[in-house]
C-alpha cells in the first residue's frame, strides 16, 4: 500500500458517505423542480406550449362589485395573485407588530421565565395546522363564541367570518410562533453588555432601542418575516375555511387545478410562484446585507 | 417582569391558547353545539374510539413518521459528515443550496413537484394511481433531511478536530474512532434532528397531500377529510388528545433537559 | 545512540504553500527532543507527519529501521498528547486512560491495574470517576499524558501541550514532564514556539523556519553557537551585526577590530556578528571599545535593560549596574562573546533594536499563542 492509495481511500470513504444523499437530493429535490417547468411549459400531450403562462396573466373572469352590484371583467390570477401577497403581507407586518415586543420581553426574564414562555409560544405550533385553523372557524362565525362574547357585554354581533379579516386572523395564528422564535433568539443572544455600552455613551431607553438593540435584532426579524410570509402566501387551507371559500389564494389556485387533474396550469402557477418569492427572498438578503455593514 | 409587560404577555397567552381552550371544552359537550355548551360528556370520545379510520390514520402517521424519521437521520448524518469534509468550496457551496431549497420553498411546492414527477413516472410505468404509500415516504424523508443535516453539520464543526485523530492515535481504526468518539460527541444533535424529524413527519399536511395515495391515508389527511364535511365534536376529541400527547411530550423533554443541563454548562465554562 | 525515527527528505504543502521543504532529521532512543520555531514554520506539520494524521507529499518516515510513511495512526507505536488534550468528553477519567487498553481488549483486571498506576504516575490518584469537564486546565494536562503513555509507546509526540496553561503551572509541569520522562524512558519529541521552555527541558532543540530546520543542537549549542542571524535573534536576546572577517580570530564590526574566537572563514569575507546582552560589560567612555549614548534605561528585576546608542546602531545591554538616560558610556567585549555567523537569507532581517518595545513584544507573544 503506497501513500497515495491511503490518500485515495480515505477520501474514497468521505465521498461513500455523502453519496445516498447526493443522488436522493439530486433525485428529489432537483429533478422534480425540474419536473414543474416542464409542465409548467407543456400540453397534456407533452408538447411545449406557452399557454400555460400566458393563461395565468390573460385569463379574466367577470365579478360582481359588492358596493355598487356591477359586474366587471378581471384579470383573474392576477388577482389572485395579488390578494395573496396584500394578505399575507398585512399577515406578517401584524405578526411583527405583535411578536416584537413579546420577543423582547422573553428574551428580557429570568432564565427559568424565559423557557416557560418560550415553550407555551411553541405549544400551538405543534398543533396540527388544520386544527388550529377550524378552532377560529368555530369561534368566529356568526352564531360561534366571539360573537356570543360580543353579546354578553351588549355589543352587536359582527359578521367576520368569510371576510378578509378572517383569513388574516388564521394566518397570524397560525404562523405567530415563526415569527416571535427567531427573534427571540437573536435577542436573549445579544450581548448584554453592548445594551449598557450604549446607555453608558448617552443614549436613553429609546436610543438603546433603537440604535443598538434593533439594529442588531434584524437578522431574526428578516427570518421571522420570512418563515411567516412563505406560507402564507402560499397557503391553500386558511382562505378556504375561514374566507368561506370566496378569498381564493394563490395556493388555493394550485390545489384547484390539482383537484381538477390539470396538472400542467397548476405547475405553471406554481412555477411563477417559486420564481417570485425567489426574487423577493433575494432582495430581502441583499437589504439584509447591507444593513449589517451599514 | 413589569406590570405592562405582563399583561401583554397575558394577552398574548390568551390569543394563542383561547382557540385551544374552546376546542377542549366544547370537546365534553354533550350536544353538537360549538357556541352553546349543554352538559358533560364523553360521547364524542367513545364515537372517535370507534371511528377505525381515524383509528387506522393515527397507526399510519406513526408508521410514517418512525420510518422517515430513521432513514432521514441515517442518511442525513452520513451527508452532514461528508459535507463537513468537504474541501472545494464550489461543491460545498451547491451542497448547501440544494440542503436549503427543501426549507425555504413553500411546502406546496415541493409536494406540487414530487407529485408531478411521481405521476410522470407512474404513466411511463402505465400504472393508473402512482401515488401510494412509497412516495409518501420518499416525499416525507426529502423534507426532513435538510432539518437533519442542519442539526448535526454544526455539532461537527463545534467538534475538537483532534478528538477522533486523539483516538486513532490511542490505536482505533477510522471507523472505530467514529464510533466511539465522533457518533458520541454529535449524538445531541443527531437526537435534535430525528425527533425534528418525526414532528415534522407527524405534523405535515401540505406536502403529504399533494403525494397521498388512496391506500395509505395519515391523521392530518384524515383531517382534512374530516374538515370537509361538517364537523362533529369528535375532531374536537382528536384535538384535545392531539394536545395533551404534545403537552405530556414537552413536559417529559423539558425535565430530561434540566436534569442534563448541569454537566452540560460546566462544559461550557472551559 | 539508538535512533528511533528517522525523517528522510520530507516535503509538505497544502493548497500549492510549501509547510516543509525537505526536511531531514535523527530522533535518538531516550532523548528529550524540542522542535522550536514561531507559528507557521512547519513544527506541527512535522509532529503530524510522524503521528500519521498528515501524509508527507515526499520522503519517508523510518520508526526502528522500517519505513511507517503510508501506515495510519493507530498502526503507530507513537502516541500523541494533543495541544488542547482532545480528551473524550463522553467519557470519565479512567475511561479516558483505559481507552486504547480496550481497544486492545485487555483483560479487566489488567486494565484496572495499568490504569491505577499511570493515575499514579501523573498524580492523579483518586480521580477515576471524575467527568473530565469537571478538570482544571493542569489536571486535564495529566490525564491527556497518563492516555498517551498507558500503551508505553516508544516515542511521545507532545504538541504544545502547556501552552493552555498559566505561568506558574506552566513552570511546574515543565519539571514535570522532564521527570515522567526521565522515569519512564520514552522519547519524547516536544513542539513549542516558547524559546524559554524549549532551552529548560530538552536534550536537544531543532530551530524551525519557513519550513527548513534552522539548527540542531543542544540548548547551550544553539544558544551560545548560533548558526545563523534568525536563531541567534529567536532564541534569547541579540545584537546581530554586520562584521568584515579580516582573518582567524579577528573581525571587524561598528568600526572597530576585534579579537574572537571563530576560525575558518575566507579573507574578507562578509559575516553576521552576534553578541548576546549579557556579555557586554559597561565601562566608562575612555576605556570603552565602542562608545555610545544610552537612550532607555528599563528595570527587570534581577537586571536593568538598557538600550544604548552606537553610531545609530541601538544595542541592547542586560547589567546590574545602573547607569542614566543620556550618559555616555563605554563598552567592553570580551573575545569569547563576540559569535561569528555566515551570512544567510536571515542577515539584515534582523537588525537593532530600534523599535523595540517591551509592551508590543508581549502583545505578539500573546497573539501568536491563541493563534496557534
Amino acid at each position: 500500500m503506497n501513500r497515495n492509495s491511503v490518500k485515495q481511500r480515505s477520501n474514497l470513504i468521505d465521498r461513500l458517505v455523502l453519496a445516498p444523499y447526493s443522488v436522493w437530493a439530486v433525485l428529489f429535490i432537483v429533478i422534480p423542480l425540474l419536473f414543474v417547468a416542464y409542465y409548467a411549459f407543456t400540453d397534456t400531450n407533452y408538447c411545449f406550449t406557452f399557454d400555460n403562462i400566458s393563461r395565468f396573466f390573460t385569463a379574466t373572469s367577470s365579478i360582481t362589485d359588492i358596493a355598487t352590484g356591477e359586474a366587471k371583467e378581471v384579470h383573474t390570477y392576477l388577482l389572485i395573485f395579488w390578494r395573496s401577497l396584500r394578505l399575507a403581507v398585512i399577515s406578517t407586518v401584524i405578526c411583527f407588530l405583535m411578536g416584537y415586543p413579546i420577543a423582547y420581553i422573553i428574551a428580557r426574564a429570568a432564565p427559568k421565565t424565559q423557557k416557560t414562555i418560550i415553550t407555551l409560544v411553541m405549544i400551538p405550533m405543534w398543533m396540527n395546522f388544520l386544527i388550529r385553523t377550524y378552532a377560529w372557524m368555530t369561534i368566529l362565525q356568526d352564531t360561534g363564541i366571539f360573537n356570543g362574547f360580543l353579546g354578553l357585554i351588549g355589543l352587536k354581533p359582527v359578521h367576520i367570518i368569510g371576510t378578509e379579516a378572517a383569513v388574516v386572523i388564521g394566518m397570524v395564528y397560525d404562523y405567530f410562533p415563526y415569527m416571535v422564535m427567531p427573534i427571540y433568539s437573536v435577542l436573549a443572544k445579544m450581548d448584554t453588555r453592548l445594551i449598557e455600552a450604549a446607555y453608558d455613551l448617552g443614549c436613553n431607553s429609546t436610543g438603546v432601542l433603537r440604535r443598538v438593540i434593533w439594529p442588531l435584532s434584524l437578522p431574526g426579524v428578516i427570518s421571522g418575516t420570512t418563515m411567516v410570509l412563505i406560507p402564507s402566501i402560499s397557503t391553500f387551507y386558511i382562505s378556504q375555511k375561514l374566507g368561506n371559500g370566496k378569498f381564493y389564494l394563490i395556493g388555493d389556485a394550485i390545489e384547484g387545478q390539482y383537484v381538477a387533474n390539470n396538472l400542467h396550469f397548476a405547475a405553471a402557477i406554481a412555477l411563477i410562484l417559486m420564481l417570485i418569492l425567489l426574487v423577493c427572498m433575494a432582495v430581502m438578503q441583499r437589504y439584509a446585507e447591507r444593513k449589517a455593514y451599514a | 417582569m413589569k406590570t405592562a409587560s405582563r399583561i401583554y404577555t397575558a394577552i398574548i397567552m390568551l390569543f394563542l391558547f383561547a382557540p385551544i381552550a374552546i376546542l377542549l371544552v366544547f370537546s365534553f359537550n354533550e350536544s353538537k353545539s360549538l357556541s352553546v355548551f349543554s352538559g358533560f360528556s364523553l360521547k364524542w370520545y367513545k364515537e372517535l374510539f370507534n371511528d377505525s379510520s381515524t383509528l387506522s390514520a393515527v397507526k399510519n402517521t406513526i408508521i410514517l413518521a418512525l420510518s422517515a424519521a430513521a432513514i432521514s437521520t441515517v442518511m442525513g448524518t452520513a451527508a452532514a459528515v461528508g459535507i463537513n469534509k468537504l474541501r472545494n468550496k464550489y461543491i460545498r457551496a451547491a451542497m448547501d443550496s440544494v440542503t436549503n431549497i427543501p426549507m425555504t420553498n413553500p411546502d406546496i411546492i415541493t409536494g406540487i413537484s414530487l407529485m408531478l414527477m411521481f405521476v410522470f413516472v407512474g404513466r411511463l410505468f402505465g400504472s393508473a394511481t402512482s401515488l401510494n404509500f412509497w412516495t409518501m415516504l420518499i416525499a416525507h424523508i426529502t423534507f426532513c433531511l435538510p432539518y437533519v443535516i442542519l442539526q448535526v453539520l454544526p455539532k461537527l464543526q463545534q467538534m475538537d478536530k483532534s478528538l477522533p485523530e486523539a483516538a486513532m492515535d490511542l490505536g482505533c481504526t477510522p471507523l472505530s474512532a467514529f464510533i466511539k468518539v465522533v457518533i458520541p460527541e454529535i449524538m445531541p444533535g443527531i437526537i435534535t434532528g430525528l425527533i425534528m424529524a418525526f414532528t415534522l413527519s407527524l405534523d405535515d399536511f401540505v406536502i403529504s397531500y399533494f403525494t397521498v395515495g388512496n391506500d395509505f391515508q395519515t391523521l392530518p389527511i384524515r383531517i382534512y377529510n374530516m374538515t370537509k364535511k361538517t364537523v362533529t365534536p369528535k375532531m374536537y376529541a382528536l384535538a384535545t388528545l392531539i394536545f395533551f400527547t404534545i403537552l405530556s411530550l414537552l413536559l417529559l423533554s423539558n425535565l430530561s433537559d434540566s436534569s442534563e443541563a448541569k454537566p452540560k454548562r460546566r462544559r461550557k465554562d472551559r | 545512540m539508538k535512533k528511533v525515527i528517522e525523517l528522510k527528505n520530507i516535503s509538505k504543502s497544502f493548497d500549492g504553500e510549501t509547510v516543509l521543504d525537505h526536511i531531514d532529521l535523527d530522533i535518538y532512543d531516550n532523548e528529550f527532543l524540542t522542535l522550536l520555531g514561531p507559528s507557521g514554520c512547519g513544527k506541527t506539520t512535522t509532529l503530524r507527519i510522524i503521528g500519521g494524521f498528515e501524509t508527507a507529499d515526499e520522503g519517508d518516515v523510518i520508526f526502528m529501521g522500517e519505513n511507517i510513511s503510508s501506515f495510519p495512526p493507530h498502526k503507530r507505536n507513537v502516541n500523541t498528547v494533543f495541544q488542547r488534550y482532545a480528551l473524550f468528553p463522553h467519557l470519565n477519567v479512567f475511561e479516558n486512560v483505559a481507552f486504547p487498553l480496550r481497544e486492545k481488549k485487555t483483560p479487566k483486571n489488567e486494565i484496572e491495574t495499568k490504569v491505577h498506576e499511570m493515575l499514579d504516575l501523573v498524580a492523579l490518584t483518586g480521580f477515576d470517576k471524575r467527568s473530565v469537564s469537571t478538570l482544571s486546565g493542569g489536571q486535564q494536562q495529566r490525564v491527556a499524558i497518563a492516555r498517551a503513555l498507558i500503551s508505553h509507546p516508544k516515542v511521545l509526540l507532545l504538541d504544545e501541550p502547556l501552552a493552555a496553561l498559566d505561568l506558574k503551572l506552566r513552570k511546574d509541569m515543565q519539571q514535570e514532564l522532564k521527570n515522567i520522562q526521565k522515569t519512564t524512558g520514552i522519547t519524547f519529541v516536544f513542539v513549542t514556539h516558547d524559546q524559554e521552555e524549549a532551552l529548560s527541558m530538552s536534550d536537544t532543540v531543532v530551530v524551525m523556519s519557513e519550513g527548513q530546520i534552522q539548527q540542531i543542537g543542544t540548548p547551550i549549542d544553539v544558544y551560545n553557537e548560533p548558526t545563523n542571524a534568525f536563531v541567534a535573534d529567536f532564541i534569547g536576546e541579540s545584537n546581530i551585526l554586520d562584521g568584515i572577517m579580516l582573518a582567524d580570530r579577528k573581525v571587524s564590526f561598528s568600526g572597530h577590530i576585534f579579537e574572537c574566537v571563530d576560525a575558518g572563514f575566507g579573507e574578507k569575507e562578509p559575516v553576521d556578528v552576534v553578541v548576546r546582552p549579557e556579555d557586554v560589560d559597561i565601562v566608562s567612555e575612555e576605556k570603552g571599545m565602542l562608545r555610545g549614548i544610552v537612550t532607555s534605561v528599563t528595570f527587570k528585576g534581577v537586571h536593568y535593560e538598557i538600550i544604548v546608542d552606537i553610531n545609530g546602531f541601538k544595542w541592547m545591554i542586560q547589567t546590574t549596574d545602573f547607569v542614566d538616560v543620556d550618559e555616555h558610556i563605554g563598552l567592553y567585549i570580551e573575545p569569547d562573546a563576540i559569535h561569528i555567523m555566515k551570512k544567510s537569507k536571515y542577515s539584515g532581517m534582523f537588525g537593532d533594536y530600534s523599535s523595540f518595545s517591551n509592551e508590543l513584544d508581549e502583545l505578539s507573544d500573546a497573539e501568536s499563542e491563541i493563534e496557534e
